[in-house]
C-alpha cells in the first residue's frame, strides 16, 4: 500500500512538474484579507464571519475547517436564494481556493458560522479564528466584529444564487 | 313557449340592463376567483418578556412583517437593515411604520434573544417568536414557508421565505416586498402603505 501511494505521489509530482514546471509539494501561499464578523445579541446562539482568501501560490488549496475559542464549533456554509427562499447549507468539504485566485466569503454567499457562541460577539472587538487549509496548513486571523448597522455589505437586489 | 311569453312581456329597458348586469356579475366573479389567497390576519405570539403579543397590539399603525431566525447569516440582517433604512428615508411618514421580525426557529431562539437581536439594529423594531404551534399558525396565515433542514455535522438550518409583508393600520394585507425589489420599488410600496 505504502509503495503504491509513493508511486502515485511521484507520478503526480512528475506530472505537475511537467505541466507547470514547479514542485508539486509547494504549499499554496494564502493571504486573508479583511476578516470580519457580525456582532451578535445576548442569547443569540450562532454568528457569521466573512473574509477574502487570496491564493498567491501556483497550486490550488482548500479551506477544510475552522475553529475559534469563542464558539463550540466553526462551520463552513453557503447561502442560496431560490424561488424567494433562503437556504443556508453546510459545506462539509469546505471551500476550494483556486491557484492564483481569490474567494470572497461575504453576506448572501460563502461564510463561516460560529456555532454555539460562548458569549456574544461585541462590535469593535477582534476574535481569533484558526483556518485550516488542506495544503497550506493552519492560519490564525483576527476577525473584526462589526456593528450590525455597519455590516450591510451587498445592496439589494440579491446577487444570483451560487 | 311560456318562457317566450314571459320575455315578450318584459319591459323594453330590461333588454339593455340584463347584459350589463350579467357582465358586471361575471367581472365580479372572475375578480373574486382570481384574488390571491388571503394573507395575514389574527395571530398570537410572545414578546421579549414572554408575554402574549397579538395582531391587536399592532392595530392602528401600518406594519412591515418579516420572518427569519437570528442565526440567519445575512438575508435576515440585510432585510431588517433595509427596512430600518427605508423607514428613515420616509421621514415623518416613516414614523408611523412598525417593523416586526418573527423568528421561525423557536427551538433555538427564545423570546428574549429575539428581542435582544432586533435591538442590534438600533432602530425601533418588534422582535417576536412563540411556541412552535404559534409560529406555525402565523406562518400559515402569512403563507410563509419554512423548513428545518438537517446538516451534515448535526444540527439544522432553517430554509425560509424572504418576502416582507405590508399590512395596513386596520390589519389588512396590502402588498409585499421581495428581495428582488430595489430601493425605489420598496420605498414606493411603503409610501403607499402608510398613505392608506
Amino acid at each position: 500500500m505504502k509503495s503504491h501511494s509513493m508511486i502515485a505521489m511521484l507520478a503526480l509530482a512528475f506530472m505537475a512538474t511537467g505541466i507547470r514546471n514547479v514542485p508539486a509539494a509547494a504549499p499554496a501561499q494564502l493571504r486573508i484579507e479583511a476578516p470580519w464578523a457580525r456582532e451578535t445579541a445576548e442569547g443569540q446562539r450562532d454568528g457569521g464571519g466573512f473574509m477574502t482568501i487570496v491564493n498567491d501560490g501556483k497550486s490550488a488549496d482548500q479551506l477544510v475547517a475552522a475553529s475559534s475559542p469563542v464558539s463550540a464549533e466553526v462551520q463552513i456554509h453557503t447561502v442560496q436564494m431560490e424561488n424567494g427562499m433562503m437556504r443556508m447549507r453546510e459545506l462539509p468539504e469546505g471551500i476550494a481556493i483556486p491557484a492564483q485566485g481569490r474567494v470572497e466569503l461575504k453576506p448572501r454567499s460563502l461564510h463561516i458560522m460560529f456555532i454555539k457562541l460562548q458569549r456574544p460577539l461585541r462590535a469593535g472587538e477582534k476574535v481569533p479564528v484558526t483556518l485550516k487549509f488542506r495544503a497550506g496548513g493552519e492560519q490564525t486571523v483576527m476577525m473584526e466584529v462589526r456593528a450590525m448597522a455597519a455590516s450591510m455589505m451587498s445592496p439589494m437586489p440579491a446577487p444570483p444564487a451560487k | 313557449m311560456t318562457q317566450r311569453g314571459i320575455l315578450a312581456r318584459r319591459p323594453a329597458w330590461s333588454v339593455a340592463v340584463l347584459p350589463v348586469v350579467a357582465v358586471a356579475a361575471g367581472a365580479f366573479l372572475s375578480h373574486w376567483l382570481q384574488r390571491p389567497p388571503s394573507i395575514g390576519g389574527a395571530f398570537e405570539l410572545l414578546d421579549r418578556d414572554s408575554r402574549p403579543f397579538t395582531d391587536a397590539n399592532l392595530r392602528g399603525r401600518p406594519f412591515a412583517i418579516y420572518f427569519g431566525y437570528t442565526r440567519c447569516p445575512d438575508v435576515c440582517p440585510t432585510t431588517l437593515l433595509h427596512l430600518a433604512d427605508w423607514r428613515r428615508r420616509m421621514g415623518a411618514d416613516g414614523e408611523k411604520l412598525q417593523i416586526v421580525f418573527v423568528s421561525v426557529d423557536p427551538e433555538i431562539d427564545t423570546p428574549a434573544s429575539v428581542g435582544a437581536y432586533v435591538d442590534l439594529f438600533r432602530a425601533s423594531m418588534i422582535g417576536l417568536t412563540g411556541t412552535p404551534a404559534q409560529v406555525a399558525a402565523i406562518a400559515d396565515a402569512y403563507r410563509v414557508v419554512y423548513a428545518k433542514v438537517p446538516q451534515p455535522s448535526g444540527g439544522y438550518n432553517v430554509d425560509h421565505s424572504t418576502a416582507v409583508f405590508l399590512v395596513d393600520s386596520a390589519g389588512r394585507y396590502v402588498d409585499s416586498i421581495s428581495p428582488l425589489d430595489n430601493d425605489e420599488a420598496a420605498l414606493a410600496k411603503l409610501r403607499t402603505l402608510v398613505a392608506r
